[in-house]
């Protein structure tokens, strides 16, 4: 039994929460109630994807968590460890679009953070180069944002979130506009990425073959108001490749979880 | 690939030409002018025009030869007051929108005067402007105000058009204020700015020679509009052809350079700039 030996190695080594929602509520301007009430805790190193159809208040889940936009009641709690100096730091987010700045070069795009953190300059070159072999950009650095693929834009957003060494990694459907084989390699640099670097990672999707393939935990959301239908853990042998997206088990889990998907479709009342 | 392209003075970009279409396109206009310049000298020969009323193109390009001194001199002096007409106006716009963008109680308290003093026509406001102001100064703050707000209003379309998910980003990672108008704004801006400029660069032309005009007086200081009115004036019609194609190649050359420059500072980013590979 190898599963329960992995997971309970990240449940040892990282005992506490990361994030952890109480009662949450998100009430727009118009009136709309987009979130809520939610409850969500989420353990230091996991990897939790919020599922759900658009407009399920997934993504508003996760701007409350970064703390772009604030709740209109209940807390959301972000540990912050010891001896960081900007709670920036703590969490690096990655937006459904690339969203780089265009008129500078992939290596001061990466930056970014750090210069607005007014890092020494030497020690910001050094996390940048070291940020940019992590997503394998190295040779990509003096690039500019439009020379490059859809794949590798989001390489380079994935860079500077990773860049400042966050705890936190907010993904607000990353990969949801590329094509197919770019997700699946993405999915699996993200992995290991995850398995190496070990950050809390809360991935939003409304792909449920992309959440059961990455996710330790996948919690289901259904839509007006944002909630939480159902919650599933994804046990399997770790670490995953491409042979876990092929296996029975995988199948098996996608069909549980789209069937907790279902109920929230349009027609159906609740 | 030519690496010495034209900048794209049109705003659009067609299909890929063939080399031979942009022949055509240089060498069509060429054509026009070389006839219309025929047409003129046979009119004004075989009608036998006298030149008080209508000289030939022969008779203008000599007078642009041997008046040059004067014209030259002449042409300097509206140059300059363009160029601080201009620059003025460029700082002036810039500076202000910053401003509008930083304070929206100051953006209310003065915008509209900003509209009015667009709307007002500059050769209305010129003669007053030279009761209370010296001569110089009145003519450089005409080509300012019609320059600037062109300026004003595409910086503040710029610093608006932020990039939503952008400015968030800023916000998560604890940008200040002065961090996020220099790292984000103004960028974001520059491609606005540039388009301000480029119309601002023309009517600071327009602005410097309507106040000449209404200004009037002679002396040695006195630019390429001010001899258009005098030799009219005189019936020296040849020099006012002359001073008018200066103007109009002033013009013309004002236009081009900033748009060179809007190319060469976007070329690397901006859709606007980039070349037709995509």
């Amino acid at each position: 039994m190898a599963e329960p030996a992995a997971l309970s190695d990240v449940d040892t080594r990282t005992a506490g929460l990361a994030v952890s929602l109480r009662g949450v509520t998100k009430v727009y301007d118009s009136g709309v109630m987009a979130l809520g009430p939610l409850d969500l805790d989420v353990r230091q190193g996991e990897f939790v994807s919020l599922l759900g159809p658009s407009g399920c208040g997934k993504s508003t889940a996760l701007r409350l968590i970064a703390g772009l936009s604030a709740p209109t009641s209940g807390s959301v709690g972000i540990s912050k460890p010891a001896g960081q100096a900007h709670p920036g730091h703590s969490i690096g987010f990655v937006f459904q679009e690339p969203t780089l700045m265009p008129w500078t070069s992939v290596r001061e795009n990466v930056r970014l953070p750090l210069k607005l953190a007014q890092a020494p300059a030497t020690e910001a070159s050094a996390r940048v180069a070291e940020a940019l072999t992590l997503v394998g950009l190295t040779e990509f650095a003096d690039a500019y944002p439009r020379e490059l693929s859809g794949g590798m834009k989001m390489r380079v957003s994935l860079a500077r979130a990773l860049v400042t060494d966050p705890d936190i990694l907010l993904m607000d459907e990353p990969f949801a506009a590329l094509d197919e084989i770019t997700r699946f390699r993405l999915n699996n640099d993200l992995l290991s990425l995850w398995r190496n670097l070990r950050k809390t990672v809360i991935f939003v999707t409304h792909s449920v073959f992309e959440s059961v393939y990455l996710s330790q935990r996948v919690i289901v959301m259904t839509s007006r108001p944002g909630r939480i239908s159902a919650e599933f853990r994804i046990d399997t042998t770790e670490p995953r490749g491409e042979d876990f997206r092929t296996s029975a088990d995988y199948a098996g889990y996608c069909r549980k979880v789209s069937g907790a998907l279902a109920p929230s479709h349009p027609g159906k009342p609740g | 690939m030519s690496s010495l392209q034209t900048p794209p003075l049109s705003a659009g970009q067609g299909a890929p030409e063939s080399s031979a279409v942009r022949l055509v396109r240089i060498l069509l206009p060429i054509i026009v002018l070389a006839a219309g310049v025929a047409i003129w000298e046979l009119v004004v020969r075989v009608n036998e025009i006298p030149p008080y009323v209508l000289p030939g193109p022969g008779a203008v390009f000599e007078t642009l030869v041997n008046d040059w001194p004067v014209l030259s001199q002449s042409l300097v002096v509206t140059l300059l007051t363009t160029l601080e007409g201009f620059v003025a106006a460029a700082f002036g716009g810039v500076a202000l929108a910053l401003l509008f963008n930083q304070s929206k109680w100051l953006e209310y308290s003065l915008f509209p005067y900003a509209v009015i003093l667009q709307v007002t026509p500059v050769i209305a406001i010129a003669p007053l402007l030279l009761i209370y102001l010296p001569q110089q100064t009145a003519v450089i703050v005409c080509a300012w105000i019609v320059g600037f707000f062109p300026v004003l209003s595409n910086t503040t379309l710029g610093l608006n058009s932020v990039d939503r998910n952008l400015a968030g980003l800023f916000r998560l990672y604890g940008a200040s204020r002065m961090q996020t108008l220099r790292y984000l704004k103004l960028p974001s801006a520059l491609p606005f700015i540039l388009g301000g400029l480029r119309i601002a660069g023309g009517l600071s032309l327009i602005g410097a020679v309507v106040a000449e005009i209404a200004a009037g007086s002679a002396g040695a200081g006195s630019g390429l509009a001010y001899r258009i009115v005098e030799s009219g004036y005189r019936l020296n019609i040849a020099r006012m052809f002359a001073a008018l194609l200066l103007l109009s190649a002033a013009g013309i050359v004002i236009y081009v350079l900033l748009a060179l420059t809007s190319h060469m500072v976007l070329r690397r980013w901006h859709e606007s700039a980039l070349g037709k590979e995509n």
